[in-house]
């Protein structure tokens, strides 16, 4: 049984109500678990452009490098995992082509993308992410948002300028610190956590997030708890009836069963008191 | 641009506008804001503004700054509210430029090369943050949960012994009783609970059950995992 069968993956980008076009891209490989989320930023089709750069260069390197390693092996110098590594690599290689194509094209001048990227294998997860896109998780009816904004506002609230509830009515919420493609480096912020069934994970991009509060969010995941695409659907909705000012993807996983690498995963459970 | 009005006993003494992103308020003659008063410490606060918001910081003054009443030390600032330092009473008036329009475009703020290339949208915000941002830039706030920790075990045949968290990802436990994993983060390191066993149990950080979510740990917390306690050190 590969994994597309125990993980569903769903993903809707939509322009919103304000924007005539699409800064935002999409894209899975469902037999990899991998999901990949991109918000570009920059005038003309500068956004537009990075964004789909970098999904689609994310994705071929991925699929590419993926299917030749051993699942679940650490990297010794660093403690992440391989694909872990692999996935940043994969994130600095499209920083490197955006950044290349806007030195070409003086049109495309100062363009960038955040992106969120959720790799499911083994029954964990590696997350990783720069800029404001973000990731969550609904385990036992509690949504959790996993990754921490790369913006001004998230920088000022960690530094006790605002509270959270000051910074979500805050005016200055859109300027990222962070951005790939922008500067010919990147720092890639990555995490790993262990994956349970029943987990639903959430990439979405600010068009929902801002337009939407954490609460309903969770309300909509409780209310459409077994069908990931209502789940999707109401999601892009609710953003649109709220305003739908800028563009909006969200796209979900679901653990329909346990993915382990190989049969007696829990064995590997023994880091300790074996 | 914001504008402040300065009063003493119930009288406005004079009135400013916010011209520089930093406005330092203080008994010594140079600070922008400069109030002769004994009450008032030498450098006693800040008012930092940035695009189009305003923030009052506390700079470790002897008496303290209040805003409407409470005492502070950092916070944003909204108009009509009243700062207030030693007797003096400093009302932060702004005209909000209409909600309808503020829903701004994502924008990038350049972190890492001040003076590269600019667009239209962070030339603006290159001049007015450049010093928050620097500061981001310097702190480098991702790297310093990367901090090696360990955990030690303190009770049970295990005693004594101490396991380095190499790995991003360290699950603890036994199969079947309660296990859990520790993650490293970019914001620090956080235990989570996975499997409770039949009694679904979680695991507790001094002496209280953990919840769904990832739960943060810091130096000297200690851990309670399938009935072993240890410690959470940093190296």
């Amino acid at each position: 049984m590969s994994i597309s069968e125990k993980i569903i993956i769903t993903g809707i980008t939509d322009e919103g109500l304000v924007r005539d076009h699409n800064e935002d891209s999409i894209g899975h490989t469902n037999e990899l678990g991998l999901l990949v989320l991109a918000d570009g930023i920059g005038g003309h089709k500068g956004g537009e452009v990075a964004s789909a750069i970098a999904v689609d260069s994310i994705l071929q390197d991925l699929n590419k490098a993926l299917p030749l390693i051993t699942t679940g092996k650490i990297d010794e110098s660093t403690g992440y995992s391989i694909e872990s590594m692999l996935i940043e690599k994969a994130i600095k290689d499209a920083n490197s082509k955006i950044f290349d194509a806007a030195q070409k094209n003086s049109k495309y001048e100062g363009m960038g993308t955040t992106i969120v990227v959720l790799l499911l294998y083994d029954n964990r997860i590696t997350v990783a992410h720069v800029g404001d896109s973000r990731l969550y998780r609904m385990r036992d009816r509690i949504l959790e948002q996993m990754t921490r904004d790369h913006t001004l506002l998230q920088e000022l609230v960690d530094r006790g300028f605002y509270t959270k509830k000051e910074a979500n009515e805050s005016l200055n919420k859109n300027l990222v610190t962070r951005a790939v493609g922008v500067n010919a480096t990147v720092d890639v912020d990555l995490l790993e956590d262990i994956a349970l069934v029943d987990d639903t994970y959430m990439l979405c991009s600010d068009g929902l997030t801002d337009m939407i509060d954490d609460s309903l969010i969770e309300d909509i995941h409780l209310n459409y708890r077994d069908n990931p695409n209502k789940i999707t659907k109401e999601l892009i909705k609710q953003a649109k009836d709220h305003g739908g000012k800028d563009n909006v993807s969200v796209m979900l996983a679901r653990v329909l069963k346990e993915f382990p690498a190989n049969s007696n995963w829990y064995t590997k459970f023994l880091d300790i008191f074996s | 641009m914001p504008t402040i009005q300065i009063s003493l006993n119930g009288e406005v003494e004079s009135e400013l506008q916010l011209a520089k992103d930093t406005m330092t308020i203080g008994r010594k003659s140079d600070n922008d804001i400069h109030l002769d008063s004994l009450a008032i410490s030498g450098h006693h606060a800040q008012i930092v503004t940035i695009l189009n918001n305003s923030f009052i910081e506390d700079l470790n003054s002897t008496n303290g700054t209040y805003l409407n009443g409470s005492l502070i030390k950092k916070n944003v600032l909204e108009n009509g509210d009243v700062i207030k330092v030693g007797q003096h009473e400093i009302k932060f008036i702004t005209i909000s430029a209409g909600a309808e329009d503020n829903f701004e475009k994502t924008m990038i703020i350049n972190t890492a090369a001040i003076g590269m290339q600019e667009t239209e949208g962070n030339k603006a915000i290159d001049k007015s943050v450049g010093k928050i941002v620097a500061e981001i830039a310097s702190s480098d706030s991702g790297k310093t949960s990367q901090k090696i920790a360990k955990i030690r075990i303190v009770s049970g045949a295990n005693n004594g012994k101490e396991l380095t968290l190499t790995k991003v990802l360290t699950t603890l436990g036994k199969p079947g009783v309660q296990v859990a994993a520790i993650t490293r983060r970019p914001t620090g390191y956080f235990l989570i609970h996975i499997d409770g066993g039949d009694n679904g149990e979680r695991p507790h950080v001094n002496n209280e059950e953990i919840g769904s979510k990832a739960h943060p740990l810091k130096n000297n917390d200690t851990l309670e995992v399938a009935e072993v306690q240890m410690i959470f050190l940093f190296e």
